[in-house]
């Protein structure tokens, strides 16, 4: 068969692909601390006997978007946004650590105080257990206080330190569960400064909407042009046919 | 088929579900004791195409994998149990929770409810009552010749009858606190029930333990800010829109495969 259908084949494939990440970004338009996720292609050489000229493209990890999303102030005094560049720690399903922008907090019915999916917030030595509490803080710093239940003449009692660490200098990944992990495993990652945390806002899905739009024009387009290649080659396939009859 | 059009889907049913959130807020704007939900969202899993750290050859790994994402989902509907603000009616029978607590309440079939509505009637029988008629706990009988009935802040009701000098204590109305008052299952009615998530209800005094005080002759309006909810349909809105635009672009990709080849 002709080359130019599967190397026009693989350009629409990536496109529709592409497109599922734009979708899946305006999905997750009112998701907290969601980072839009990027697409890319690289260009793949077709190795083998004759001249070379098939280049693939093939899906490539086109990583997130780093810039922060909007701050939106909502009162709730479990709500947090970070500042950019650093990162909440939280302990992922396999007992890992993970790292998240997602502020939006919890405590569940045992006190722990976990993301809004469920995965615990780490202090200093581990999960934060938060006792019954009329009222609860969240420092700049991370230092998590609360006015313990039934304890009159407002005592303040810090409970632990929620740990926000700065943004390694190999950048983040991404994994299969949303949470982001250091690119280097081995890097050790710093405190982050003193002013990290705004408490009682929550940081909104970074995804700009108007990007998105122009992103699917884009896709489609590209995708329209790749089956109009397609559509060549068929044609190019219909006319050797018929130059073959006419003999 | 294309997972773009799901993904997008996902996104639709998000927004759709959202939306009834807020209208379910701002149709309660006037409901007493209402505490209003916020739809909180989360993104679904990545499905991994290609493994971070995989082999290139045999000096080299690729720095990163391939993940493509599918989609969001409403994680849960969060209730805010900031205290709303307290109108003043005059009426002896309604009373406000000042802080944390509910009003312990019986249902017909003897488990137990709790509700910040506080606007209390009397049954034929002279027994305090919510609005929907249910009794409330701990069983409070006013008698017939009572001619003013007081709740205290710390919720003792007492009744002056005829004849007597000093007002006559009948009853005390305790306050039920959970450690997670978030996990609350709404049962309508302005009624909650207890959950594995709330935690067991304890109960106390009103004013001690950190508990609200009560207040005679006062109801909690509802904590929905109108603003607000408007502003969130807005956004809703158009991130339906969005995803609505996604889907109709996806489905114009596929309709132009099959119109072209």
């Amino acid at each position: 068969m002709d080359r130019l259908l599967y190397v026009a084949m693989n350009g629409a494939s990536r496109a529709l692909q592409a497109q599922g990440t734009v979708s899946h970004n305006l999905a997750n338009a009112s998701t907290p601390g969601f980072k839009a996720a990027l697409s890319q292609t690289e260009a793949t050489n077709v190795e083998g006997p004759g001249w070379q000229s098939r280049v693939h493209a093939s899906a490539a990890e086109g990583g997130y978007d780093a810039l922060p999303g909007a701050v939106r102030t909502t009162g709730r005094s479990l709500d947090i946004a970070l500042q950019p560049g650093t990162w909440l720690a939280v302990e992922a399903a396999d007992g890992s650590t993970a790292y998240t922008r997602a502020g939006n907090l919890q405590i569940d019915v045992n006190g722990r105080l976990q993301t809004a999916s469920g995965a615990a917030v780490l202090g200093g030595g581990g999960a934060i257990g938060v006792p019954p509490a009329e009222s609860i803080s969240i420092g700049r710093d991370g230092t998590f206080s609360i006015i313990p239940l039934g304890v009159g003449g407002g005592v303040n009692a810090e409970i632990d330190r929620i740990r926000v660490v700065q943004e390694p200098a190999a950048g983040m990944v991404r994994g299969v569960d949303g949470l982001f992990r250091p690119s280097d495993p081995a890097e050790e990652l710093q405190p982050a400064g003193d002013e990290a945390i705004l408490s009682g806002a929550l940081e909104q899905s970074n995804v700009n909407p108007a990007t998105a739009l122009v992103s699917m024009i884009e896709q489609q387009r590209r995708f329209e042009t790749q089956i109009q290649l397609m559509k060549k080659a068929d044609e190019h396939a219909q006319r050797t046919a018929e130059l073959l009859r006419m003999r | 088929m294309n997972n773009s059009l799901w993904v997008a889907k996902t996104g639709l049913d998000a927004q759709q579900t959202r939306m009834s959130v807020i209208a379910n807020n701002l149709a309660n704007v006037n409901t007493t004791g209402f505490k209003k939900s916020n739809a909180v969202f989360e993104d679904l899993i990545y499905q991994n195409l290609r493994q971070a750290g995989g082999q290139t050859s045999q000096q080299t790994r690729s720095a990163t994998g391939l993940e493509i994402g599918t989609g969001s989902r409403l994680v849960a509907t969060e209730r805010d149990f900031a205290q709303g603000t307290l109108s003043q009616t005059d009426n002896a029978l309604d009373v406000a929770i000042n802080g944390r607590g509910f009003l312990q309440i019986l249902l017909p079939d003897g488990t137990q409810a709790y509700t910040r509505d506080g606007s209390l009637q009397l049954d034929a029988e002279g027994n305090l009552v919510t609005a929907g008629g249910y009794a409330v706990l701990p069983g409070i009988n006013v008698p017939i010749e009572a001619q003013s009935l007081i709740i205290g802040q710390d919720g003792v009701v007492s009744v002056q009858t005829p004849g007597q000098a000093a007002p006559q204590e009948v009853g005390n109305l305790t306050l039920a606190d959970f450690v997670n008052p978030g996990g609350l299952a709404a049962r309508g009615e302005n009624l909650l029930l207890e959950t594995a998530a709330s935690g067991p209800a304890q109960i106390g005094a009103p004013g001690a333990n950190g508990l609200g005080t009560v207040r005679q002759g006062a109801l909690e309006s509802s904590n929905v800010n109108v603003v607000e909810e408007l502003v969130d349909m807005i956004e809703t809105q158009r991130a339906y829109e969005l995803n609505s635009k996604a889907i109709e672009t996806s489905d114009q990709m596929l309709s132009y495969v099959n119109n072209n080849l």
